[in-house]
């Protein structure tokens, strides 16, 4: 009994065949794979079989902690001071070979903080670098989601005009995303080099001298920020094409109506355009948050996640263990971790976003 | 019509009957896009498949960043082929994995090779290399005369107080941008490669040798959290840079812009090229001697290769001489004998670059040798750019510890 989606579709199927074979292959099933490996010890490259370890690839990436200590005192009960700061005992003492407290060993410092008071709390990671590569992913998203979708607007709206050469600024605006991304980040380190750079020139020449030169990805405090500016350059582009093509569908007699009305421009934007963009908003905001969260060939060629951990992110990290350091299951442990955290997003914002009736 | 199809068959009848008599083997290389190089390698190939009637090596080339990944893939898939080379760090992770089996070579041909050119795991020959590499510390005789400073040698080499002397005095003098050019722009290899001796000659190491089972001790114990200070030391107080501009290490001794470079001699001839009397040094001596990494690329036979005699036949026979000289007059590698150095205008006694033949055969130590090295390789290099960076050296090489010791368990001992 074959039913009519088997049969009237044969077509069909023969089309989508080769596609849903691809797919099946290789996205699907290494997405299972990368479950089930995640459980174990699978190696890269090793004579040894797998065996089953159950979560501890998970509790090796996740395990935090904390950890309050008391100041050193001296032998009058007085606090140590070492450079005007209370001195606490070295971390390397508590969990380096004791046996005092076994479940603190391979644990170190992720950041520390007081809340009055002498003691301080230590928060503890058993894998910092992944930690610190979670929240470097997180600021990059919560940055370059609102940032780029916003430029991308603007630009969208500047060049949905009917000007003279308007395509030539079009197609401008929309180089940078055909361009491959080793090649964007390639140029771009070259533009930020500390010495010679291009940025570090320009921004001589305008003030003259006064602006010191900054070695912009080598240092642990603008690295970040400037792989984030370079990343919502190179694809802003893209979202600007989407935006347009989602303003032209706002009907002209709208805008002819609130000509007529006397509407003023922001009253424009703010009734017609926007309310008009609702669906392709939506759009852009999950796919720049799913693209963000993949963020891998810039930290690749531009940082190699240095320095001091500041450009970290999840899926170089899953690279660095996967291939890097032949831990197969260490890597799809952090893929299946970057899998439950983009789902929850993207249900979270279905849900903040969804058609309210 | 018919008398076609009838040479047609004949001429595939002779074609196989060829084939049985001459046995195939495969070889994968990893010098791509090096038009010396494959020339050199064709040459050699060339000369083997004519001496005899037995075998007939076909080569396939890779580009050396892609070379490891598709030995890899091409062993995952069971699809290596006969004869490898691999580079001399890596071999025994390969020999550990089963994708090499040992290499069947009469010993007394390589008895003059240089050490860091054999490539021995667990007590067995698995690879030999053809040339080695060794790495100097670069300057000027003007530079050393002008600061004031002796000129070391293999028996007197500078002590770490000579060293720092030296560099001080270079910072002094303002004309150079940073007195030391380390070479941090080569991020990867580079930095155990080359950066390791360091810590070897301070007394501590990557791994403990001894066992390959920790690096507690090794590389957190005294030596080495003496070494890290030192490290970042040399960044702290301006006399290197902590990242480099690539330009800047290829170019940027031959600019002037460092008083002293730590290079391989790979790039010797460019140096000499920009200064006449430029002079390569030994390394320093932290205590325990100077040292410089060993090993390059080496030859092997692939564990699936259903013809080792023919692959190490073909081995042996490139160990030639004047294979050995060719593989250095092109691309500039220190010959692995000393019979060949001979042949090489820039390696024979009193050539320019002859000294690095002293240094590989009498400074030079491998990288650890275990299946281990390459994850250690890399844990390494990131505890160097940190500390390089300012973090604290006793917790990074604590967690660089941490990270060899849980990967050494996740495998099993790797066998040690």
């Amino acid at each position: 009994m074959a039913s009519k989606f088997t049969v009237s579709n044969r077509t069909g199927w023969l089309m989508a065949g080769p596609a849903v074979l691809l797919i099946a292959g290789f996205v699907i099933l290494p997405f299972f794979l990368a479950i089930a490996f995640s459980f174990t010890n699978q190696r890269l490259v090793s004579p040894n079989p797998t065996e089953w370890v159950g979560l501890a690839n998970y509790r090796q990436l996740l395990g935090v902690t904390t950890l309050t200590l008391e100041p050193v005192r001296d032998d009058s009960g007085a606090v140590v001071l070492k450079d005007g700061a209370p001195e606490y005992p070295s971390l390397r003492t508590i969990t380096r070979n004791n046996p005092d407290r076994p479940d603190l060993a391979g644990m170190r410092e992720w950041f520390s903080f007081s809340l009055g008071g002498d003691s301080r709390t230590y928060v503890l990671a058993r894998d910092v670098v992944f930690m610190k590569a979670i929240v470097n992913t997180f600021i990059f998203v919560l940055v370059v989601a609102p940032v780029q979708a916003g430029l991308a607007l603007g630009l969208a709206l500047l060049i949905n005009q009917r000007l003279r050469g308007i395509n030539v600024f079009r197609a401008i605006y929309f180089m940078p995303v055909v361009v491959s991304i080793v090649v964007v980040s390639l140029l771009w380190r070259l533009i930020y080099d500390g010495q010679s750079g291009l940025l570090n020139n320009l921004l001589g020449a305008v003030s003259f001298g006064l602006i010191p030169r900054v070695d912009w990805l080598g240092n642990p405090s603008t690295a970040l920020g400037a792989i984030i500016a370079m990343s919502i350059w190179q694809a802003v582009g893209f979202h600007m094409v989407i935006w347009l093509s989602g303003l032209q569908t706002i009907s002209p007699t709208l805008y002819e109506a609130a000509a007529i009305e006397g509407a003023s421009k922001w009253q424009v934007f703010r009734y017609i355009t926007w309310p008009g963009l609702r669906n392709t908003a939506v759009l852009i905001l999950i796919v720049i948050t799913m693209q963000a969260f993949g963020l891998f060939a810039q930290i690749d060629v531009m940082t190699n996640g240095g320095p001091l951990d500041s450009t970290q992110t999840i899926v170089f990290q899953a690279v660095e263990r996967g291939y890097g350091k032949q831990d197969i299951s260490g890597g799809s442990a952090i893929s299946v971790i970057l899998f439950v955290i983009v789902l929850s997003i993207s249900l979270i914002q279905r849900w903040l976003t969804r058609e309210k009736s | 019509m018919k008398m076609f199809t009838f040479a047609a068959s004949a001429a595939i009848l002779g074609w196989t009957s060829a084939a049985e008599a001459q046995q195939t083997l495969t070889m994968w290389y990893h010098g791509a896009g090096n038009e010396v190089e494959s020339k050199i390698i064709n040459e050699v190939i060339s000369d083997f498949n004519a001496s005899q009637s037995d075998w007939k090596v076909e080569l396939q080339s890779f580009p050396q960043a892609a070379y490891n990944d598709s030995v890899v893939a091409g062993a995952l898939a069971g699809n290596l082929p006969d004869i490898l080379d691999v580079d001399g760090p890596v071999m025994p992770n390969w020999a550990w994995a089963g994708y090499l089996q040992p290499l069947k070579i009469d010993e007394s041909k390589i008895a003059s090779f240089l050490p860091g050119t054999k490539g021995v795991w667990n007590g067995q020959l698995y690879s030999i290399g053809l040339w080695d590499a060794a790495v100097a510390l670069v300057t000027r005789q003007s530079t050393l005369d002008e600061l004031g400073l002796r000129k070391p040698t293999l028996e007197q080499p500078w002590t770490r107080d000579e060293f720092m002397d030296a560099l001080a005095k270079a910072k002094a003098a303002g004309k150079w941008d940073y007195a030391l050019d380390l070479g941090m722009a080569w991020t990867g290899e580079w930095y155990p490669y080359a950066f390791s001796p360091f810590l070897q000659s301070f007394g501590g190491d990557i791994v403990d040798r001894s066992t390959y089972k920790t690096a507690e001790g090794a590389l957190n114990g005294e030596a080495a959290m003496a070494f890290g200070e030192w490290w970042q030391s040399l960044f702290k107080d301006g006399y290197a840079q902590a990242t480099q501009d690539p330009a800047d290490r290829d170019g940027g001794f031959a600019a002037g812009k460092y008083a002293f470079s730590w290079n391989g001699n790979w790039a010797a001839l460019g140096a000499l090229a920009a200064f006449e009397d430029t002079v390569f040094l030994p390394a320093p001596d932290f205590g325990k001697g100077p040292k410089i990494g060993a090993a390059s690329w080496q030859f092997g036979v692939s564990a699936s290769s259903k013809h080792p005699e023919g692959a190490a036949a073909f081995i042996e026979f490139a160990l030639q001489d004047k294979y050995l000289a060719a593989f250095s007059n092109g691309i500039g590698l220190i010959p692995a004998t000393p019979t060949a150095a001979e042949m090489v205008d820039n390696y024979k006694a009193g050539g320019p670059l002859s000294v690095f033949v002293d240094y590989s055969a009498r400074t030079s130590l491998v990288r650890p040798v275990t299946p281990g090295y390459v994850v250690q390789a890399k844990v390494f290099e990131k505890a160097l750019a940190d500390i390089a960076n300012g973090a604290d050296v006793a917790a990074t090489l604590d967690a660089a510890v941490d990270e060899i010791n849980a990967d050494i368990e996740k495998n099993g001992g790797y066998g040690h």
